[in-house]
């Protein structure tokens, strides 16, 4: 058996939504911008993608979702524009965002840093959240952007957007969100919610991978990211990719659709998993069940180190993920796990795995039994609970 | 970057098959007892290196016959990755019938290259060298442990990364062993410098009193001082101490000259000529390009372009290196 429990890193498209993108590859082909019927003909099929796309978070139609070629793209094109349009000529010099962003939101701040920016990273407490009122005591008038994620993608533990949207709409800050780990997993309602930028991605929902969103309320105006030919109404240009917006689209409706099983089943599953999990001694999770996301636990499971721990699970037909410094081509340990930081082994004891609609009872009960083995071949070989005699001073 | 690095691969890709069984099935791993050190009549040592919040830990254990200080059994528990567990493996089974002082002297490539399916490709990818450094830390440790050093000794060392806990005598031990020459490479081999960064250079989090940056500059000209000491004390002619290739200019130029000396000029000579040499460079190719020009009856004879040039060339090739070119001017 093989089984996928890493659905935050990416997931199977939906065979429903491939369905809809084949006849865009060699039927309808032709460029949406072009004059004849060639370009013409995938026009529904885009109108289409967009309703369900604006209706899938329940966008205004004054409000803009902009297709751009993935959520790094989206999250770069917010937090470099901003740059561009209210620091850069003097008005405000400021951008506040968490210690546990992405690395598209991360990086992205890091780099306007090098170029003399002041960036707050508000620190985040054990269950790996911002407070509220550190946020309050961060702005300043000279604050241009507020970047926090709706949903992180390790812990799945979900941030107060309300409230901070909130905030911001009362001191007059423009506040962005990367939803990349919301949209598809719990409601994301644009109405509900004050925030000026949302970014999302297919591939996290059951779509295709290389196509995401920007959206944008009210026609807030942002310097394009990408200049050219005038796609998008001049927001983004590129020639369309027309089968993978028709199949986002379609990606979007049916995750929008499942929410309910998302919450429903996704969760008793996870939970399901959970508990058997925590029935090990000497395991521990990050953040309650209720205020994650459905699909995803972060575990630490003591003694084991997380690529190890990947090691065996793959042995054994399984696919997970861990936060650990060593899975990383560089040896830096995860930061979401340094800014939880409560102990620092939990840095590199993390299994993270994340479930999906598709994932089955039969699956989840194969992967309890295989967790269980392989902690406990691994804590047979660990230092961590090695023998000693009582003479030996422990140094590890 | 360039073509192969451009889609990133998976590290797991890069272990050798060796790692892979080993990780699997490790074969020393396990635990000795003072009741295992009674009954094969030895001495129980244990000895550890590492910590849990770095990302890994290794406890070896040793039983040594205090009569012949051979290692009789050695055993190993790791927290760690794949490579870490087989790292520490190998490092036991190489342990295992050696003196104590005979496995001070083993270095983590030795582990390394033990670990590998073919002589020359790594058993491991770069930024997981630091595996097999931890096992080479380790048996000091155990030793130091054997020899009743005091184990404060160590804590003594001087620490320089204080998120991996390596200290300066590791760093600098590593950059010599392994020839290193970045920064990077010192954190894939160490993992000094992979975490808050302090330690790479001042302006960092934190001020350091050792940053890796000095650390590898002092090294490295430690280390070329070194090598200048020791081509200096190599005897001019039938010097196997250094290769030919990696002296000085200098150097290169005498020993050439003593070779000509000895087994060129009395035929030259002889015949009424003379040759000397004009330049040595150093080709970017690994060449060493040799200037030479003719004197008295020899700069007119039709051979000395052709057949005494290719003798001469050949005496030298023979002699010192096969990377010598005459070129006549
Ligand atoms: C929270 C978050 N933001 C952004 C991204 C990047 O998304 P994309 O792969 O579409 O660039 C990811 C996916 O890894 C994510 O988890
Ligand atoms: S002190 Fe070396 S990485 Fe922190």
């Amino acid at each position: 058996m093989r089984v996928y429990l890493d659905n935050n890193a990416t997931t199977i498209v939906d065979p429903k939504v491939f369905a809809e993108m084949v006849p865009y590859f060699c039927q309808m082909y032709g460029n949406p911008n072009s004059l004849h019927e060639f370009g013409s003909e995938s026009h529904p099929a885009l109108r289409k993608a967009m309703d369900q796309l604006y209706a899938g978070i329940n966008a205004s139609d004054e409000d803009d979702i902009v297709i751009t070629s993935c959520a790094t793209e989206s999250n770069n094109w917010v937090i470099k524009s901003i740059y561009h349009d209210y620091i850069l000529n003097g008005d405000k010099d400021h951008i506040i965002t968490s210690e546990v962003e992405h690395p598209a939101v991360g990086a992205s701040c890091k780099f306007l840093e090098s170029l003399g920016v002041k960036v707050t990273y508000l620190p985040v407490n054990t269950d790996g959240v911002i407070s509220v009122e550190d946020l309050k005591n961060a702005i300043t008038d000279t604050t241009a952007l507020v970047s926090i994620m709706w949903a992180n993608n390790e812990t799945g533990m979900i941030f107060p957007i309300e409230e901070i949207g909130a905030i911001c709409k009362e001191r007059g800050v423009l506040f962005h969100t990367d939803a990349v780990q919301a949209v598809g997993k719990i409601p994301v309602d644009v109405k509900k919610v004050n925030v000026d930028f949302l970014s999302f991605s297919a591939h996290k929902f059951h779509g295709p991978k290389g196509i995401g969103g920007l959206y944008i309320r009210n026609g807030q105006p942002l310097s394009p990211f990408f200049h050219g030919g005038e796609h998008m109404g001049g927001r983004r240009s590129g020639t369309l990719n027309v089968p993978s917006i028709v199949g986002m689209g379609k990606a979007m409706e049916l995750a929008v659709e499942a929410l309910d099983f998302e919450k429903n089943n996704v969760r008793r599953l996870r939970d399901k998993l959970e508990d058997a999990l925590l029935q090990i001694p000497e395991m521990m999770v990050v953040g309650t069940k209720e205020q994650r996301v459905p699909n995803t636990i972060l575990i630490s499971v003591k003694g084991i180190e997380g690529e190890a721990m990947l090691w065996d699970l793959n042995q054994n037909g399984i696919g997970a993920s861990t936060g650990s410094a060593c899975a990383s081509e560089a040896l830096e340990s995860n930061p979401v796990m340094e800014a939880i930081g409560a102990e620092a082994d939990l840095a590199h004891t993390a299994l993270r795995l994340s479930l999906s609609r598709f994932t089955t009872e039969a699956e989840i009960d194969f992967a309890i039994d295989v967790i269980q083995k392989a902690v406990v071949r691994l804590r047979a070989i660990s230092s961590t609970y090695a023998y000693a005699p009582e003479w030996h001073v422990s140094k590890l | 970057m360039a073509k192969n690095s451009l889609i990133g691969g998976s590290i797991w890709e890069e272990y050798s098959q060796k790692v892979q069984d080993l990780m699997n099935h490790p074969q020393n791993m396990g635990e000795l007892t003072e009741e295992d050190a009674k009954n094969m009549g030895g001495k129980l040592i244990i000895a550890d290196f590492g910590a849990e919040s770095c990302g890994d830990a290794v406890r070896l254990y040793w039983i040594v016959d205090e009569a012949t200080e051979v290692i009789k059994a050695a055993k190993f528990k790791s927290f760690g990755c794949g490579t870490a567990i087989a790292s520490s493996d190998t490092m036991a089974e190489l342990c295992i019938g050696k003196t104590v002082s005979e496995a001070v002297k083993i270095t983590n490539i030795d582990v390394e290259k033990a670990m590998r399916d073919t002589p020359d490709v790594p058993a491991v990818p770069p930024q997981k060298m630091h595996c097999s450094v931890m096992a080479y830390d380790v048996i000091k440790a155990a030793a130091a442990s054997y020899k009743g050093v005091d184990a404060a000794s160590f804590e003594d060392d001087i620490i320089v990364c204080e998120c991996a806990r390596v200290s300066l005598g590791t760093i600098k031990e590593v950059i010599k062993i392994n020839n290193l020459k970045t920064v990077e490479e010192i954190t894939n081999y160490t993992k000094a410098g992979a975490f808050c960064k302090s330690c790479i250079k001042p302006g960092g989090h934190e001020a350091r009193e050792y940053y890796l940056v000095d650390i590898l500059r002092d090294t490295r000209a430690e280390m070329e001082h070194d090598h200048l000491l020791a081509i200096s004390n190599s005897k001019i002619e039938g010097s196997n101490t250094v290769n030919f290739d990696d002296l000085t200019i200098v150097k290169k130029f005498q020993q050439i000259e003593a070779v000509i000396d000895e087994n060129i000029r009395p035929m030259l000579v002889m015949d009424g000529g003379n040759l000397e040499i004009l330049d040595i460079k150093e080709g970017g190719d690994g060449m060493s390009d040799v200037y030479i020009r003719y004197l008295g009856a020899c700069s007119g004879c039709a051979s000395s372009s052709t057949g005494t040039l290719f003798a001469i060339e050949a005496v030298l090739q023979e002699k010192l290196s096969k990377n010598i070119r005459i070129l006549p001017v």
